[in-house]
């Protein structure tokens, strides 16, 4: 559980039992049999809603065939019940399990895609069912009439009893959802939906995570299917695997808002009633009208709320509150704030006095795209508790270097040893694990989740258990000196402080080497001095640096050591004012106008 | 006849349906690809466009016979053609003031770059024109009448003597097609507007230091993409009945031969849409007809997992 969860759930667990109440008292007064059918499909659709959330919305990637595992449900009740006279007591489970199957055998081959192509190849899946569940035969499946035995075969005669239950697969949905969003799972899905790169980077498996994310989501879409099929009594493919399944999906959460959990159960609350009573209303008069009175109502909203219901809401309230109390967020507060560093509990994290030992050795690192030799047989090697800077012209490999050194893009040749063991080879979250932290030139936080949150990703990413990492996070953020804003959301935070929120999510995996990609950039004169404070502490911690950086001045300040790299090769290593004085290496290689940059701070 | 003269003869009416059919969809594909590609924005109602298309050209020969005058070989065809300025005009219209508030650049650089927002207004537009046609056209399934759709140019080959049919309507709406895409392909080569849209596609953000308006672009594109489905659409009304629902048949399709193609490649979406239209006839050949649809998915996803950046895509969506 992620820190201030159980708060957090005992408050929305009431919340959702006072709902719960409202609607049972609701179903109750009802008694128009058409309505009590709406009834029963509003949270048949928010468990859909659900599932689809619990993998679109966390991850970030679209899926637009949920119907597929929806569609997969509804058949496996069906069938089980009219070829085997099986109860959709064990069919629904048996649909839950076939669900989560189906999730795990199309993921495999559909998470080498990302973004667009993802979300178009997911598109085909619940067509190609449809084609052959038509090509076996089975157009329409109807469900054997079993009405001497209502409860064993749910099938009863009175509509409200199948509301009770849709009521109960969506409290059960709903605390699933609940603990996926408030523990790792969620914040490692989100994390990938931030950045899939930096979320590996921090030690996050992203590929197992979205494989159990989507398993899971399959077998609640299953469910939902399959108990759809108990109360419309008839299968068709149209019905279940159409195109308008999965869209119904979609357009519940997006509309609710994507990423929470109230967000679906908003959108099937106000949408799946709305559409129905058009077309009850309005369908018989103009066909047609209700699907357009649809359209343009969710078109509206999109404009009105681009992110959903739930948090335009969240954020007006939470804007009008700041407006009301200046000052009760500290990001209000007027006075700068200091950063105050405090160094690592020195049981775990003793001053190393500088062994003079290498831990990181790099030989012969070459990686080429195409005729470009980006990084060409480069080799250097880093003493522990040292910081390296690595300067270069825009283009010269730098980037390129660390992303071969931590595993984002496999070397062609040479190698790379921490502490004497082998990096090249090994998958970005290995080598995380192997204690190399990263940032990169572009920071993305959760806007909306406090900065301990945002840290916490790392901790979690390298393995720890929750209460450790929790721990590591408050003690990384301590480290670079952010501690007073632990608790502010990192949309509040300046481009400083989201700079130094980056470096604590590498720190709080616990790593041995730090590779820090233009930590500097854009930041200005005092703002720098800061960070470089910060790095300086790491130092005398015993923390081991690899830092790309324009600023050169910053590099005098900070770098025990120069590598200066041009056009993928090394020009020259050495003791900083060593190299800045070889005024001839710099000048030739890198130009004059590179040289007018090192007196200037930006 | 002998067996092996039926195959024979099969595998060429296959071949020359392929790629008459194959030509259409190719130009249904090449205006998804212009959206797709200039604005990165999924849009769900581009079969919808291709619906408006066929409708159209249906009121100016059929319903109102505005162009009945023209005969019924010039009318259908100019019709089609003239389906794509109509539908042209109302794509400009609907990204002036719905599309671009949802995509551009005041999306890019955002989480998710506005994907979640973009496809809901879609879907909600695909939605309103569907049912919106269904109350303007009503639910009869129409045609653009033309002798040309029921009668077919025989060809006597020397391949064990087989005969290969080639639709009418097929064969001058594909030829139609190929003039279509051709000249679009000019537009975006070789003049200032093709160089601004694809100066747009490439990067927006540094489109606009170099002085193209973004915003037009997109808008432009959208409207072009539209037009040039619309008159696939036109074409496809001359041989085969629809109803306003008929945009979901053909979405799926434009974005199996887009993703074919290499998304963002203007000649690869029209030989995806080729493929796809071989694909189609060939299966005929060995699949049951119910799992003819089925086969064009099994290849899209293939191609999607074994070569996503498609046939001529540059490369991969990056992470």
């Amino acid at each position: 559980m992620r820190p201030g969860a159980p708060s957090r759930l005992r408050r929305h667990s009431l919340i959702l039992a006072a709902l719960l109440v409202a609607y049972l008292a609701l179903c109750a007064l009802v008694t128009n049999s058409y309505y009590q059918l709406m009834l029963t499909l509003v949270p048949i659709w928010a468990v859909l809603g659900l599932s689809w959330n619990i993998f679109s919305g966390y991850t970030g990637l679209i899926s637009f065939g949920h119907a597929a595992f929806f569609g997969l449900g509804a058949y496996t009740v069906a069938l089980l019940l009219t070829m085997l006279n099986l109860t959709p007591w064990i069919g629904i489970p048996l649909a839950a399990v076939l669900g989560a199957v189906a999730a795990l055998l199309i993921g495999l081959p559909t998470f080498r895609l990302r973004g667009h192509y993802f979300a178009l190849a997911m598109l085909a899946y619940p067509l190609l069912m449809t084609y052959l569940v038509q090509y076996l035969g089975y157009h329409e499946v109807s469900m054997p009439m079993r009405r001497e035995a209502p409860m064993a075969f749910l099938q009863f005669s009175d509509p409200r009893i199948y509301t009770l239950l849709a009521l109960a697969l969506l409290v059960v949905a709903m605390i699933i959802s609940m603990v996926v969003e408030n523990s790792r799972f969620g914040l490692s899905l989100m994390a990938i939906r931030q950045n899939e790169l930096a979320a590996e980077a921090a030690g996050i498996n992203a590929r197992r995570w979205k494989t159990r994310a989507l398993m899971l989501s399959g077998a609640m879409a299953g469910t939902a299917g399959g108990f759809y099929a108990c109360v419309l009594l008839v299968v068709t493919p149209e019905a279940v695997f159409g195109m308008l399944v999965s869209a119904q999906a979609l357009v519940v959460a997006l509309f609710g808002g994507v990423g929470s959990y109230w967000g679906p159960l908003i959108g099937a609350t106000i949408l799946i009633p709305l559409s129905e009573t058009l077309h009850a209303e309005l369908g018989e008069i103009v066909p047609g009208i209700q699907g357009v009175v649809y359209g343009a109502a969710i078109i509206l909203i999109m404009l009105l709320a681009p992110e959903g219901l739930y948090w335009s809401i969240r954020d007006r309230r939470g804007r009008r509150a700041a407006s009301l109390a200046p000052g009760a967020m500290p990001v209000a507060d007027a006075a700068p704030i200091t950063t105050v560093r405090v160094p690592a509990m020195p049981a775990e994290h003793a001053a190393v006095p500088r062994s003079g030992r290498t831990l990181l050795e790099v030989r012969g690192l070459s990686k080429s795209f195409g005729g470009l030799k980006a990084v060409d047989d480069v080799s250097f090697s880093v003493p522990e508790g040292s910081i390296l800077g690595i300067i270069g012209p825009n283009g010269a490999g730098k980037t390129t270097m660390f992303n071969v050194l931590n595993g984002v893009l496999p070397a062609d040749r040479g190698e790379a040893r921490l502490d004497g063991e082998q990096m090249v080879g090994r998958k970005l979250h290995q080598i995380n694990h192997m204690g190399v932290g990263r940032t990169f030139q572009v920071v993305r936080s959760f806007p909306r989740l406090p900065l301990l949150d945002n840290v916490l990703v790392g901790a979690y990413g390298a393995g720890l258990p929750d209460e450790e990492a929790v721990v590591a996070a408050r003690e990384a953020i301590a480290r670079t000196g952010l501690s007073r804003l632990t608790d502010v959301p990192a949309g509040g935070l300046t481009s400083k402080e989201l700079r130094l929120m980056e470096l604590a999510r590498a720190l709080a995996g616990r790593p041995r080497l730090l590779l820090l990609d233009e930590t500097l950039a854009g930041l200005g004169r005092e703002e720098c001095d800061a960070v470089l404070d910060v790095l300086g502490g790491l130092r005398a911690e015993g923390m081991t640096t690899v830092i790309i950086e324009h600023t050169m001045h910053a590099m005098l300040r900070i770098a025990d050591e120069l590598l200066v790299i041009d056009r993928g090769r090394v020009l020259t290593q050495g003791q900083p004012r060593g190299v800045v004085e070889d005024r001839s290496v710099i000048e030739a290689y890198l130009g004059r106008k590179w040289m007018a940059q090192t007196q200037c701070s930006t | 006849m002998s067996d092996a003269q039926i195959l024979i003869e099969n595998f060429l009416n296959a071949l020359t349906a392929g790629i008459l059919v194959g030509c259409i969809y190719g130009l249904m594909c090449v205006g998804l690809g212009l959206i797709f590609g200039v604005m990165r924005v999924v849009n769900f109602a581009q079969g919808d466009f291709l619906m408006l298309g066929m409708y159209t050209a249906y009121y100016l020969v059929t319903g109102w016979g505005l162009l009945a005058f023209l005969g019924p070989y010039a009318g259908p065809l100019l019709a089609a053609i003239l389906a794509g300025p109509v539908v042209f005009a109302g794509g400009l219209l609907l990204h002036r003031f719905l599309i671009s508030r949802v995509s551009g650049l005041r999306t890019t650089g955002s989480l998710d770059e506005g994907h979640f927002g973009q496809l809901i207004v879609t879907l909600g537009v695909s939605l309103v024109l569907q049912n919106g046609g269904l109350i303007v056209f009503g639910s009869t399934p129409r045609t653009v009448n033309t002798p040309m759709s029921s009668s077919a140019w025989v060809l006597e080959t020397h391949i064990f003597d087989s005969l290969v049919f080639l639709n009418k309507a097929r064969l001058i709406s594909s030829l139609l097609a190929i003039i279509a895409a051709i000249a679009l392909y000019f537009v975006l080569e070789r003049t200032r507007l093709g160089r601004s849209l694809r100066a747009a596609a490439d990067n927006p953000t540094a489109a606009t230091y170099v002085g193209v308006d973004v915003d037009r672009a997109h808008r432009i594109a959208f409207g072009l993409g539209s037009g040039v489905t619309a008159v696939a659409g036109g074409l496809i009304a001359t041989f085969l009945s629809y109803s306003p629902f008929v945009g979901l048949d053909f979405v799926i399709i434009m974005y199996a031969g887009v993703v074919l193609g290499g998304m963002g490649s203007i000649l690869g979406a029209f030989w995806g849409g080729l493929t796809v239209g071989f694909v189609q006839q060939f299966s005929g050949l060995v699949l049951p007809p119910q799992l003819q649809n089925a086969a064009i998915f099994v290849v899209f996803l293939l191609i999607l997992l074994l070569r996503p950046q498609g046939f001529f895509g540059r490369s991969a969506e990056r992470a």
